[in-house]
């Protein structure tokens, strides 16, 4: 086991990869019998210091269909110059270039530990990033204050060649010209009237030069700057001018009368937005960022009216289908979203409000383009200005930790087909022979783009095994899968990943127990995790646990060890041990809950469960609590009500928030201020080792999460109860009598209740 | 303009041409090449066919009329000669029909032998002496035309047929259009006569002939019956007769030296003349009509013609002969009022007093009447019953001009404040307390004395009466005894029962490409920096309540947030012009003092801004439409001034193509021209006035801008249109800031409502003006300025009563310029008379005129012009008529006998029938004809005086010394001498004209130039030069711009310079060559008209 633990970490670490299973059911009935699919999550641009890149282009196969990129599992025969691929058995000359090549004089990508290897393309126009502003300016005063400094804060850490633009948003939307000197020139649009792209590019004066254009599409580079100089700069030429610009932003002057909300144009701002770009910068990495401070109150994309008295959509009025204008605006979001990802643009969405602002409707921006969501109670938080600032952060070659305009590519052997994607992607719509008529997430394409990416940027890929029961494979047989993900870097280069990957195939009927052992419980509960997310989005909360309790149930009985309707005497092997576990904080999750989440709050934390990277993703699924006590250093404790002890410090991790919990006993020490004293001081460094520990998490963690100080009996305590295990609750308290742990007052079931539930159906025959 | 009257004249004469052809090879046939004029005249040949079609009357009468072209030439020089004191029989060019008429007399006399021919040979008697035209003045002074001397053509007749002649004549001139088809040899000639005319320098012929013919002179004018006559007269006698004529053309060869030509006239003259004939022509035109028409005041049959109406009975008419200086002068008129009148202070106190004119310049003291300069009426008198009022015909109107500047020696009226309780109004009519309510039980109650009403006096308000049942305190009170005064309004007369908003200003500037590249962008941008510093100020305030903003556009419009916090001015672009709003709230409407860096910032910036535009196209409807919405965000009523250029031919609401098009003029169709293209400006215009947004418009075409569409909604919002053709920075830059200085800093009341209330027994039905009504009552005003008037037609829906007389009151409620909520009120009362004589002794033919032009230019929105004028011209024959039979002592029926009030409503009227907009000319431009239709509609009655009766100083006649302004002469050619300087304004349009043979010292002290040659025509500066006559004469224009609403640029012309077309076009008394009939023509054919009434 220790083996397959290690192979998996170690794969992880060089190609950003993480399947289901480690070994491959050899047929497709086997397949669909093993309940987890076959999957895998990818990080295509997963941080590699010791990855140079190579300064070439891949060498690709000559078959039209296949196209596969020459890598280490390639057959090469030496003398004759020849690489035979691995996908399609296609014999292929080596091109030119590598005359040279030889046993001994292998190329990088055929070295084995160049699994994943990227190259940079040196063709084609290098266009600068783009960064397009658009900002909510119905703010409170503080607010608007806050988030002018953090913009003009930006300007600074953006590449001095990046293009920058501005719109404001609040009745009126305004697209500020940014080269004047001495006036300021802005374009305004009324924001309740919807305007194709053809009309904005018109208002906005861009279509003249767009006519030579199509006529003359040599000319195009050249014309492209000149087209959209007026409202996209140079950062470093209009950099005092936009600092300006941003420090005379004014709040919305439209007066609000009581019992009213702002007039907010966000719909029609966007969608400027997503026209000017479309108009000038089609197919170059450009980010719109929206910072919006409340719902969008008029226009296309409205969600709530302006009369404070209506309050917004809560899901009970989706329920109940009284959410009048969901359905327009969402679909307004989303026909954005589509244009902004056929032009390879992302957007980011920083909602800071108390109140919802309507991300539940304008979450597809963000999803489909793999733009940032975040949201928080006020742009003068460190939340968000700290958020805000780490996209901007560099990595170790002082790179931004971004990238734009992405394609992956997944080519399978035979065996395989791609069921489908669930990601921060859309669907390229590529047929081929290697696309499953199964669709699991985003399927039916072996092509899909993601407009905005990061180090993190976390794929669930689905496949299906395809091959028939009776054409068994060879014994040692292998499959393989080969990613390829064409972006454009941070540094404008292009650059193509390539990772490809391979596994050994096995037969589920002799060999399940190499089948088994080669689980990778951690990356399937995550991978089903997203299987259900994506179902929640569409069906109804209820339908989905169902399901996720039936492919619980149904993978118990097939790797379980026990006695017919014997519930006692079920195993589980070490390698589905957690899985249960993992279930069972998922369905009582945000993520597939959402009782006491408002609408914004759930596609808010789907968003990113969506799109984290495997560790964070099981932070997500089950948070992490540490204790810490004057009996040891600090451990890691069971999530369990048992855990929340009076003498102990806890900390909590649920990745959307840092809760620092201290029992009772600990906060009446503070409050008798203990830690002041000099004879008390190791109290003092007690209190202060989680606040530490919580720091070091924060400074990796985007977004921030919300970081909270509380203590027993404090209001904010509700956060770490709603996610402990509740083993005591107001209904066994007095049963136990155990003065160990806290009870809960819930009538939720206990993980206790759960895995018996589960032992029991799990060993009934009548599933 | 001569094309037109050529047209109409021309077809009868086909038969006249055999004829002339024969007098016309013979003549002309050399003289064609000798025409060195022809060039200038070449557009004129076209007119003189139309004199040949006189001719062709002449054709019958061809032999007589030959006989008197000779004359006609002879006359003109005689004119200049002898009538040098006429100044000039030419004048009469508009009506050629009955020019002709009279010319044929003329020409008899001339051809001296042929004279007897002549029709008349009683006026020829007199012509031959220079003493007829006495006679004919004395019978002029008279008024009374004696018809009698019509018969007297038939005698000429017998020969000539002359009398014959004029009938047909008269009947022939609307066909001498066919002439067009003859030109060929014989109408050439003529129509270069006439041509001349025109254009021509009547004077010099005129002068020689003259000298040679004399008086007879007078039938000589019907210059274009000269021409036929020519033809026979040669035949006749012709030859030298005709001689004379060519003669005198011949000088106009010489052009320049025009006059000294003349001299040679005699024998060689005819071949010349051929030549020349345009040049003659013009003479004889001016000329021959002049004198004609003059002595024949009876004769008015030839004018007939000219107006379309048939010749009628052309042989008793015929001969009659007028003198110009006979026939009532308007300068005598003006100049009697002003000796008699501008004396002693006008006092209000007594009921129906006819006040002064308002060429008078008078004090007006008010005892309870409103001063006529807020208020005058047609009529002082008015009659009692329906009946009669129309029996006389004489429409009852009043000209109000509610926010009138008052000269500083006069007060203006008392704001009252009431309190709380506002303004005491009549419980049922709702009539403001005023002077005439009558107070009973002790002062208790009150009657209403416009509904009759009684009424409770509030506690507050209650006072004794004395023992003649006056109030104690009516001497304390403005409400008691004044008959005009302020109420304070109080919060319900607000809208939405809110106290209004200081009024805003907003500056809407188009910076296309036309706008940059003349230069105004940047000259604007200049001027409005220190303009702004002047914005009208309530009373005593130190600075302006006026907030202003500003917006420039061109397909798109661009705002501006000049808040006084920023740095520098932000400008936002709206491009959604067919949806349009505003894009900001907050610093758009500014305080000038709190933003002027900003401003002067903005204002710097605007022209570099667009300094390399490419843009040409426009919008116009959204730019209205953006100013109006700014003022609904900001809750306030103000005023845009927009600069525009072109026409809006961009894509917007309120989109405009070029629709002009001349051949439409003269038909059914030719009303649309004056109005709107499209209703989107009149819908626009009533969301402007809902929302008090008064729209001043500054226009700068190159071309067509359809000012019948720009005009609607300025029109319709009380605001004014300013036209620069052709603007040109060096040219106009005066003219421009000028008027821009005034229309910005000029008192203004928004969001107003007038209301006239009458007392029992007279209505007010009809209204004319800029303004927009939205029921029958009530007149709505989004903007009203001292300068605009709203004329007020009433009429009878019941009896009057002779001692309570008829009372008006016109309230105003209206928004100072400082945001004050003010009613302003003004009373009348009018004496009511069951005698006709008694309406006709208290008429005010200046009001009337100006009721008259209104009406008319209304009318053209609906009809054919040409009804339009055909009702003007009944409705005067009415009026007149109605006075000759009912009020004048028993005379003969050839006698034109005028009321002494309305002895100018014929010359006026004229004046009214030749504007542009009721008979343009052919280089009068559609927009011209729109923009002064449009300017006319709110004018007052010293504006319209002026600009159909234009104002002519002789500057070189009286002494340099003298200071008083020197007295006008009257507005004819025959009065210019061409060793003078004149003056002409009409409060539109100033020119100084000189004549050929000014001193060089003049010309050297007042252009500095040497000599005549050297002066540049069209010069718009007189250079300043340190010398009494420039001073004087600078001085003069400075003086005489002061005086009028709108900068009126100076041109200099040149006598017989091309420009002198122009200038000739104001002189009013001449027959016009658009076809206008001149004073004396229209005078007969007026007494025509009424004879015919009569009988």
């Amino acid at each position: 086991m220790a083996t397959y633990l290690e192979f998996i970490q170690q794969n992880e670490e060089r190609d950003g990869v993480r399947f289901s299973w480690n070994v491959w059911p050899s047929s497709r009935l086997e397949a669909t019998r093993m309940v987890v699919p076959l999957a895998c999550l990818l990080t295509p641009l997963k941080e590699r210091p010791d990855l140079p890149p190579v300064q070439y282009e891949p060498v690709l196969c000559s078959r039209p269909t296949c196209k596969a990129v020459l890598n280490p599992l390639c057959q090469v025969d030496y003398r004759a110059k020849l690489w035979a691929c691995n996908f399609c058995f296609q014999r292929n000359q080596f091109p030119p270039a590598y005359a040279g090549i030889s046993e001994v004089n292998q190329p990088a990508e055929l070295m084995p530990q160049f699994s994943t290897i990227e190259y940079v393309i040196q063709r084609g126009a290098q266009s600068p990033l783009i960064f397009l502003y658009v900002v909510d300016t119905c703010l409170e005063e503080d607010d608007l204050q806050a988030l002018k400094e953090s913009l003009q804060m930006s300007l600074s850490l953006l590449p001095p060649d990046a293009l920058v633009g501005l719109i404001t948003f609040g009745r009126m939307v305004q697209v500020h010209e940014l080269s004047c000197e001495g006036i300021s020139k802005s374009y305004v649009f009324r924001g309740t009237k919807d305007l194709t792209a053809k009309q904005i590019q018109d208002m906005l004066g861009l279509s003249k030069p767009a006519m030579p254009m199509q006529q003359a599409r040599p000319a195009q580079p050249q014309e492209h700057p000149f087209v959209s100089s007026r409202f996209l700069q140079p950062i470093q030429k209009i950099d005092m001018n936009l600092t300006d610009l941003l420090g005379e932003l004014q709040r919305d002057p439209w007066p609000v009368t009581q019992g009213k909300r702002p007039l907010r144009s966000t719909g029609v701002a966007l969608s400027i937005a997503v026209g000017l770009l479309e108009g000038t910068f089609p197919n170059t990495g450009a980010r719109i960022m929206l910072f919006t401070g409340g719902p969008p109150t008029q226009g296309p994309g409205m969600v709530v009216g302006d009369e404070l008295k209506i309050p917004i959509r809560s899901w009970h009025d989706i329920e109940k289908d009284n959410a009048r204008f969901m359905k327009k605006a969402t679909k307004h979001y989303e026909m954005l979203a589509n244009r902004t990802a056929a032009n390879g643009h992302c957007i980011d969405i920083y909602a800071c409000a108390l109140d919802q602002t309507g991300l539940l409707e304008m979450k597809c921006c963000t999803n489909l383009t793999g733009g940032h969501m975040v949201m928080g109670d006020s742009f003068n938080t460190s939340l968000f200005k700290q958020t805000f600032q780490r996209i901007f952060s560099k990595d170790f070659n002082g790179d931004f930790r971004m990238a734009f305009g992405a394609t992956l590519e997944v080519k399978t052997s035979r065996e395989l087909k791609i069921a489908g994607a669930i990601g921060p992607c859309v669907s390229l719509n590529m047929k081929g022979p290697c696309v499953s008529e199964n669709e699991l997430g985003v399927g039916g394409t072996s092509q899909w783009k993601i407009c905005g990416l990061d180090p993190t940027s976390t794929l669930g890929i689905y496949f299906e095994v395809v091959n028939q029961h009776n054409a068994p494979i060879p014994q040692g047989g292998r499959g393989a899968i080969q990613f390829v993900t064409q972006y454009q870097h941070s540094s404008t280069q292009k650059r193509i990943r390539v990772t490809t990957i391979a596994r050994n195939w096995a037969d589920a009927q002799s060999q399940l127990r190499h089948i088994e052992a080669a689980f990778d419980q951690e990356a399937a509960a995550v991978l089903m995790a997203r299987l259900g997310v994506f179902r929640a989005e569409s069906e109804e909360g209820p339908d989905v646990l169902r399901w996720l309790d039936r492919q619980l149930i149904r993978l118990c009985q097939k790797f379980g060890q026990y006695n017919k309707e014997d519930p006692t005497s079920f195993r589980l092997s070490d390698s589905f041990s957690l899985y249960p576990q993992f279930m069972f904080h998922l369905r009582r999750s945000p993520f597939l809950q959402v009782f006491n989440n408002s609408p914004d709050e759930s596609s808010y934390y789907r968003h990113h469960f969506a799109r984290q990277d495997l560790t964070q993703s099981l932070i997500m699924i089950q948070p992490i609590l540490y204790s810490y006590s004057f009996h040891g250093p600090p451990e890691p404790v069971l999530l369990d009500s048992s855990s929340i002890l009076a003498d102990r410090i806890l900390l909590m991790d649920t990745f959307f928030q840092i809760v620092i919990y201290l029992g009772e006993t600990i906060a009446q020490w503070q409050k008798a201020g203990y830690q002041d004293m000099p004879e008390y001081e190791n109290f003092k460094h007690l209190l202060q080792a989680p606040l530490d520990d919580a720091q070091e998490i924060l400074q990796a963690r985007f977004p921030m999460p919300r970081y909270i100080n509380t203590e027993h009996g404090g209001s904010q305590a509700r956060f770490l109860l709603s996610k402990v295990n509740p083993s005591q609750t107001h209904n066994n308290l007095y049963a136990w009598g155990q003065e160990t742990g806290a009870p809960i007052l819930t009538d939720d079931v206990s993980l206790q209740v759960f895995m018996d539930h589960l032992k029991k159906l799990a060993v009934s025959s009548a599933c | 303009m001569n094309v037109n009257q050529s047209a109409a004249p021309v077809p009868p004469f086909g038969q006249p041409q055999p004829i002339y052809p024969g007098y016309h090879q013979s003549n002309y046939g050399g003289q064609p090449g000798t025409t060195a004029p022809p060039t200038s005249y070449g557009a004129y040949n076209g007119p003189v066919p139309g004199y040949q079609q006189t001719l062709p009357q002449g054709v019958s009468r061809a032999p007589p009329s030959s006989g008197a072209p000779p004359v006609s030439t002879a006359q003109a020089t005689c004119g200049q000669t002898a009538y040098g004191q006429f100044g000039q029989g030419d004048v009469q060019n508009g009506p050629s029909s009955t020019v002709q008429m009279q010319r044929l007399p003329g020409s008899q006399p001339f051809g001296s032998p042929l004279a007897p021919v002549v029709s008349q040979p009683a006026v020829l008697q007199p012509y031959g002496p220079p003493p007829t035209s006495a006679q004919v003045t004395a019978q002029l002074a008279g008024m009374q035309i004696s018809g009698a001397m019509a018969p007297a053509p038939p005698p000429s007749g017998l020969g000539y047929g002359p009398p014959m002649s004029l009938a047909s004549a008269s009947g022939s001139f609307p066909n001498s259009g066919p002439y067009g088809s003859y030109p060929q040899g014989q109408a050439p000639p003529l129509s270069q006569a006439q041509g001349h005319q025109g254009v021509q320098p009547p004077q010099r012929s005129a002068p020689p002939l003259a000298s040679s013919f004399t008086p007879p002179a007078s039938g000589v004018p019907r210059m274009p019956s000269m021409t036929s006559p020519l033809l026979p007269g040669q035949g006749f006698g012709g030859p030298p007769v005709s001689q004379p004529n060519h003669v005198s053309s011949p000088p106009p060869q010489a052009l320049p030296p025009g006059p000294q030509v003349t001299g040679p006239p005699g024998p060689p003259p005819p071949m010349h003349s051929s030549q020349q004939p345009g040049y003659q022509l013009q003479q004889n035109g001016s000329f021959g009509p002049t004198r004609g028409p003059q002595p024949n005041y009876g004769s008015p049959y030839p004018g007939a013609p000219t107006f379309g109406s048939q010749p009628g009975p052309p042989q008793p008419l015929p001969p009659k002969r007028l003198d110009p200086d006979a026939i009532p002068s308007p300068i005598q008129v003006i100049e009697d009022d002003r000796n008699n009148r501008g004396s002693e202070p006008f006092v209000t106190g007594v009921r129906g007093q006819v006040p002064p004119l308002v060429t008078t310049s008078f004090l007006v003291k008010d005892q309870g009447n409103a001063s006529p300069r807020y208020i005058r009426c047609t009529s002082y008198n008015i009659p009692c019953t329906s009946d009669m009022a129309k029996q006389a015909q004489v429409p009852l109107a009043a000209v109000i001009k509610p926010l009138a500047r008052l000269p500083p020696e006069e007060a203006s009226p008392y704001v009252v404040d009431h309190g709380e309780s506002g303004p005491l109004r009549c419980n049922r009519c709702k009539a403001y307390m005023c002077p005439f309510m009558q107070f009973i039980e002790g002062g208790r109650r009150f009657q209403c004395c416009f509904c009759s009403c009684i009424n409770d006096v509030p506690p507050q308000y209650f006072q004794h009466l004395d023992h003649t049942g006056k109030r104690v305190d009516a001497y304390d009170r403005p409400e008691l005894s004044l008959g005009s005064y302020e109420f304070l309004a109080t919060v319900d007369y607000c809208k939405n029962n809110k106290f209004p908003s200081p009024p805003a200003f907003i500056f809407m500037i188009d910076v296309s490409y036309n706008a940059i590249r003349t230069g105004l962008v940047r000259l604007l941008c200049e001027e409005l920096k220190s303009l702004l510093d002047y914005l009208p100020r309530e009373g005593g305030a130190e600075e302006s309540a006026i907030r202003v903003g500003f917006v420039t556009y061109n397909k798109v419009l661009h705002f501006y947030n000049v808040k006084s916090s920023l740095a520098q001015p932000q400008m936002m672009v709206v491009s959604d012009v067919a949806d349009m709003f505003v894009p900001l709230l907050d610093g758009f409407l500014v305080n000038v003092n709190e933003s002027r860096a900003v401003i002067t910032s903005l204002l710097d910036q605007i022209p570099e801004m667009f300094a390399d535009t490419r843009e040409t196209e426009t919008v116009f409807a959204p730019v209205i439409q953006a100013g109006m919405e700014a003022l609904k965000a900001a809750e306030c009523a103000g005023k845009l001034f927009l600069f525009h250029t072109s026409l809006p031919i961009a894509e917007a609401p309120g989109k405009l193509k070029n629709r002009d098009d001349r051949k439409l003029i003269n038909t059914d169709k030719e009303k649309t021209l004056f109005q709107p293209q499209t209703g989107a400006y009149q819908t626009l215009a009533k969301e402007c006035v809902a929302q008090g947004c008064c729209v001043d418009l500054f226009l700068f075409p190159n071309q067509y801008v359809d000012v019948a569409t720009l005009s609607v909604v300025p029109q319709l919002t009380g605001g004014s249109v300013y036209k620069y053709a052709c603007f040109q920075v060096e040219n106009d830059q005066e003219r421009f800031l000028s008027d821009l200085r005034r229309d910005v800093q000029k008192v203004v009341g928004f969001d107003a409502v007038m209301r006239v209330r009458t007392s029992t027994g007279i209505r007010a039905v009809d209204f004319f003006g800029a303004f927009y009504m939205s029921n029958t009552t009530d007149v709505e005003l989004a903007g009203l300025d001292g300068d605009k008037t709203v004329t007020v037609e009433f009429k009878h829906d019941d009896r009057l009563n002779e001692e309570s007389g008829a009372l008006l009151q016109c309230a105003l409620l209206y928004t100072s310029c400082a945001g004050q909520r003010r009613l302003r009120i003004h009373n009348l009362a009018l004496n009511c008379c069951t005698l006709l004589a008694d309406l006709y002794r208290n008429c005010e033919t200046d009001t009337l005129i100006n009721y008259m032009a209104k009406f008319a230019y209304r009318g053209v929105l609906n009809s054919p012009v040409k009804s339009v004028r055909d009702t003007l011209i009944t409705q005067c024959a009415q009026i007149l008529a109605c006075y000759r039979k009912n009020c004048a002592s028993p005379s003969s029926a050839g006698q034109l006998i005028l009321p002494e009030c309305m002895k100018l409503l014929p010359v006026y009227l004229n004046c009214v029938l030749k504007s542009d907009v009721l008979q343009p000319g052919a280089e009068v431009t559609t927009d011209d004809r729109a923009y002064v239709r449009q300017l006319v509609t709110s004018m007052d009655v010293a504006e319209t005086n002026v600009f159909f009766y234009p104002r002519l100083l002789p500057l070189t006649k009286s002494p340099i010394e003298s200071t008083t302004e020197p007295p006008a002469i009257r507005a004819s050619e025959e009065r210019l001498s061409n060793g003078d300087i004149y003056l002409l304004e009409n409060g539109l349009n100033l020119f100084l004209w000189v004549g050929a043979s000014v001193q060089q010292g003049v010309v050297q002290s007042l252009f500095n130039v040497p000599s005549f040659s050297q002066i540049t025509s069209g010069l718009s500066v007189l250079p300043v030069l340190d010398n009494p006559l420039s001073k004087k004469v600078r001085g003069l224009i400075d003086s005489l711009r002061a005086q009028r609403s709108r900068y009126m640029k100076l041109i200099v012309v040149k006598q017989e310079d091309k420009l002198e077309m122009l200038f000739k076009h104001f002189l009013v008394e001449d027959k016009s060559l658009s076809g206008g009939a001149s004073y004396v023509d229209f005078l007969c054919h007026m007494h025509k008209e009424i004879r015919q009434l009569l009988s």
